[in-house]
């Protein structure tokens, strides 16, 4: 009999944080992206490293979608949840639908176990779950079973069920194991028990889907046909470092990258940090404060300076930010934003920092702001992010989010020979003569074109100059009180900000003759938007989809693409942020969909946002 | 580097006025500030330097105008950050020569978390610190250094605060290289000066400014003519520390391993502490940094400490030369490719 297919499946890993979940979600993740299918993933776990153990406070999980079309979403609802123990089936099974999985480690459902969970009664026979078909899987006794013959201790031989349940799933989903027995040879090589018993659990899993006759047979989920190309499996933090590295190679810059440890953000600095063959400079400062001057200070010595961050330090970042405006010196500030306000919720994900990159600092002080939309597209968004500063001498705001820093999607690999040059040269030579006829270096002496100012480097034998937060007179860059002057400064500084429009890829839009509606939005919602907009076409109905990847400047044509539309829906992971812009710029009545909940938006309910909206 | 033109030999023999900037200098009259400036213009052409190898780095406050007055590169920054900014540019370019340039008010207090961990990274770096105990250029309020006390516009019933000694806090980060000079002693200044200049790796320099405006006279008590030579104790490296116009008195060490001030002539010159820049424990110069505790008692002037220790940004550029050194100059294409890949169509 050959093997049924399925076109998709969403898979929950669902455990303690001490039970390894986020471990074997990767492992998942890394066999089906080589095995060919597109995938999207969804980690989630609690900000406290060690919550008690078995309590609902400590679950940790990880969504996969995998299928074989093209998917951007990680799913919204699982078809399989997998629960190590009562705590990570309670905190999960309110979003299963009726008819979905749950395998769960029925050792693990003691008394004291459901007792740690808030069980009054144990859901495995309550008859609570009989809308779903569930397996009692005993993981820990098979996998001490398993590794008895190892002679390893029973306690540390409990930590391999999760490699169990991996083995358990991979057999279902038919991924093949040679690829994650040599993980595990390579990644525990120096603790040769622990290796042993990983592998021993994995297969003890497989072993147990095939023979326990419990499950009917395993499905297939096919390759995806997906562009020609080479791909990898890639994370948004990781593609962010790649870009940075890249656009440091392709400015012929070294790389500073000053950063204060933040979740989510800390894997820059991380990566980066693995990068020195690179020539990336990375250090880890004293603060937030310090984190963005010295990036700054290395920009005035001409360096590609960049600094990262999360909410609660863009906070910290904004005097910084204010006197690179002023200085006119290019920088890239990333903040991966992150539930507010304070410290909030720092492993969830919100967009809610769209009006502080905007806003957030005194005095009248633009920047463009560039967004990533997909964990991939954290690279393009990268390189962008640097190409603007350092083009136009200023610094930029780079958003990506937490849903985008740690999920991860197959990202086909771009050329490095269609990267493009960046590099912003630095000024050797003056460029004013003085009315005596000598010789003279004016900082503030712009391009009539970009209004960028030249970026002379201390080094350079006489350019000497003198900046500071104090206004400049235009041109000399001397210091300067007076009013026509600073006037006149101020309008030129948003000028120059206002001029990238003419530089940037306009609204990225996805018409349908026929569509009313556009639903328009920023950096992560894109993937739930798309998928809403693929089902209610699939649906018949009509619909545009647009997508801004720079929300400061807006595209030069967003005025006129949001006029050739009836409606404009505005998904956000905030209160109506971009909503409030566009009203406020371009005077339309958007409607706003809001969700601050932390998590993704699902595509089920984007679909029904946006049917509502077409039939309003 | 190589895309820099940067340290060739210096090509004509410069003076003062090659450092001066054509600005209008716009400290009060009088200020202390101004002597200072100086004691820079003229060292500046002694240190086999160029202007544009030089670069002035300040945060807010009044000393922090000094960089708008040197005909260098220069950048007036934010207040308490000149020393991350000038961290980021040495990291940058660690052939050139940074200075520090702000008042207790800017390095004490809105950035005294700067000051300490550029001290403790040892970031090659001239800081200098004009301490005058009072924030000038907001008209008058008492400083991080000010005494107990002190009656300004926000303390009119005296500040409450206990101040910070400038000395034992850098000794405290263990800086590696620690002075104290003033602004009345222009020899005195550009020898420390000249000194911190030529130490690789953070040296830290607390300059005595009188504010005539807001504070004057705040070091009459140990700098008046009549006075001086009895209250400030010179540090000469291998001498014993003796002051007074016929070295009367000097600083010996009590059983607890304390300094303190005594006759020479009843202790004995042979027991007199010998001064030592170079112990690499700074608990003794941090104990000499205590003599003090403000500018009415005897106060040591000169080199505190100066030991070696290998600077931040050569040990940022030899990490990248090591990895470099190891797998090769990084390869672009290689790195995106890095992982489990796999090709479609
Ligand atoms: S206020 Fe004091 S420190 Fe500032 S310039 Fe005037 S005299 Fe000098």
């Amino acid at each position: 009999m050959s093997t049924p297919t399925l076109d998709r499946v969403v898979i929950r890993f669902a455990g303690d944080s001490g039970d390894g979940m986020q471990l074997v979600g990767d492992r998942f993740t890394d066999l089906s992206a080589a095995f060919g299918n597109d995938l999207a993933t969804l980690p989630n776990y609690p900000a406290e490293i060690r919550a008690p153990a078995g309590t609902i406070n400590g679950v940790s999980s990880f969504q996969i979608h995998i299928s074989d079309h093209d998917i951007v979403t990680p799913g919204d609802s699982p078809n399989v949840l997998i629960a190590m123990n009562p705590a990570a089936l309670v905190a999960n099974v309110s979003d299963l639908s009726p008819g979905s999985t749950i395998i769960v480690n029925s050792d693990s459902f003691t008394e004291r176990d459901l007792d740690k969970a808030h069980c009054s009664a144990n859901p495995l026979d309550d008859g609570s779950l009989d809308a779903f078909t569930v397996y009692p899987v005993p993981m820990t006794s098979i996998t001490l079973e398993a590794t008895k013959p190892l002679g390893v201790k029973s306690r540390d031989a409990e930590r391999s069920k999760n490699f169990f349940a991996l083995g358990l799933i991979c057999w279902m989903y038919t991924r093949p194991a040679a690829p994650l027995l040599e993980w595990i040879d390579d990644r525990f090589a120096g603790k040769p028990l622990v290796r042993d018993a990983n592998a021993a659990a994995f297969k003890a899993g497989r072993n147990f889907g095939e023979t326990a006759e419990l499950f009917a047979h395993p499905y297939e989920v096919k390759p995806a046909s997906l562009p020609a190309g080479t791909y990898r499996n890639i994370i948004g933090n990781t593609a962010l470092a790649l870009g940075l590295v890249a656009a440091s190679r392709r400015a012929h810059l070294p790389l500073v990258y000053a950063s204060y440890p933040i979740t989510p953000a800390s894997d820059i600095l991380h990566e980066l940090s693995k990068l020195k063959h690179f020539g990336c400079k990375t250090m880890q400062a004293e603060d937030e404060i310090a984190a963005a001057t010295i990036a700054l200070g290395a920009a005035f010595a001409g360096n590609l300076a960049v600094t990262g961050t999360s909410g609660p330090g863009l906070d910290l970042k904004a005097e910084a930010l204010g006197l690179a405006i002023s200085l006119e010196l290019p920088m890239v500030v990333v903040d991966v934003q992150r539930a507010g306000p304070s410290t909030g919720m720092p492993t969830k994900t919100e967009q809610t920092d769209l009006l502080l990159a905007m806003y957030g600092r005194h005095g009248e002080s633009p920047l463009p702001i560039v967004a990533a939309k997909s964990p991939s597209r954290c690279f393009d968004a990268a390189f962008e992010a640097c190409r603007l500063a350092l083009k136009y001498r200023t610094p930029v705001i780079l958003l990506t989010d937490g849903l985008l820093a740690n999920g991860a999607e197959p990202w086909r690999l771009p050329e490095v020979a269609d990267l493009p040059d960046i590099s912003a040269p630095f000024a050797t030579q003056p460029n004013h003569t003085n009315a005596d006829g000598t010789e003279d270096y004016w900082p503030y002496l712009r391009d009539p074109d970009t209004l960028a100012r030249p970026w002379a480097i201390p080094g350079t034998r006489g350019m000497m100059h003198r900046i500071g937060g104090i206004e400049k007179q235009d041109g000399t860059g001397n210091i300067s009180y007076q009013p026509d002057n600073h006037a006149h400064m101020v309008q030129l500084r948003q000028a120059k900000v206002d001029g990238i429009a003419r530089d940037i890829a306009g609204v990225e839009l996805d018409h349908q003759d026929g569509a009313d509606v556009l639903v328009l939005g920023w950096g992560s919602t894109w993937a739930a938007i798309t998928a809403g907009v693929r089902r209610v076409r699939a649906r018949g109905e009509r619909v545009a989809q647009g997508h801004l990847s720079h929300l400061s400047p807006f595209p030069a044509d967003l005025g006129d693409v949001l006029s050739r539309y009836g409606r404009v829906l505005v998904p956000e992971a905030n209160l109506g942020q971009l909503a409030l812009l566009l009203r406020a710029e371009f005077l339309i009545d958007v409607q706003s969909y809001v969700q601050v909940n932390g998590l993704p938006f699902r595509a089920a309910a984007m679909e029904s946002r946006i049917l509502e909206e077409i039939h309003r | 580097m190589s895309e820099h033109n940067g340290s060739e030999g210096v090509a004509v023999a410069l003076g003062r006025k090659d450092w001066e900037s054509d600005q209008e200098v716009r400290w009060c009259p009088g200020c202390g500030d101004y002597g200072i400036l100086a004691a820079l213009q003229f060292l500046m052409p002694e240190l086999g330097v160029e202007p544009h190898n030089t670069v002035f780095v300040s945060g807010i406050g009044c000393a922090a105008r000094l960089p708008y007055y040197m005909n260098t590169y220069g950048v007036h920054s934010i207040h308490g950050r000149a020393p991350a900014l000038a961290t980021g540019i040495a990291m940058a370019r660690p052939d050139l020569s940074v200075w520090v340039i702000g008042g207790d008010g800017d390095m004490l207090s809105i950035g005294g978390n700067h000051l300490i961990h550029a001290l403790r990274r040892n970031v090659n770096l001239t800081i200098l610190m004009f301490n005058n105990q009072i924030y000038g250029l907001t008209k008058g309020q008492y400083s991080p250094t000010s005494e107990v006390g002190k009656v300004t516009k926000s303390t009119p019933f005296g500040s409450v605060d206990h101040p910070f000694n400038p000395i034992s806090v850098a000794i405290g980060a263990e800086a590696t290289f620690v002075a104290r000079t003033h602004d009345l002693d222009r020899k005195h200044m550009m020898e420390t000066f000249r000194r911190a200049h030529e130490h690789r790796g953070a040296s830290f320099v607390e300059v005595f400014q009188n504010c005539n405006v807001f504070n004057d006279g705040a070091y009459d008590g140990i700098l008046k003519k009549a006075v001086r030579s009895d209250m400030l104790i010179p540090l000469r490296h291998g001498e014993p520390i003796r002051f007074g116009d016929d070295g009367q008195h000097g600083v010996a060490v009590n059983e607890f391993g304390e300094p303190y001030v005594c006759e020479s002539a009843k202790v004995g010159v042979d027991h007199l502490l010998v001064h030592d820049e170079h112990r690499a424990d700074p608990t003794l110069a941090f104990a000499l940094s205590r003599l003090s505790s403000g500018p009415h008692s005897p106060t040591p002037v000169g080199v505190f400490r100066d030991v070696s220790r290998p600077t931040y940004e050569a040990q940022v550029q030899q990490q990248v030369a090591d990895a470099v050194e190891r797998v090769g100059p990084g390869d672009l294409h290689e790195l995106l490719h890095s992982g489990a890949t796999w090709t479609v169509g």
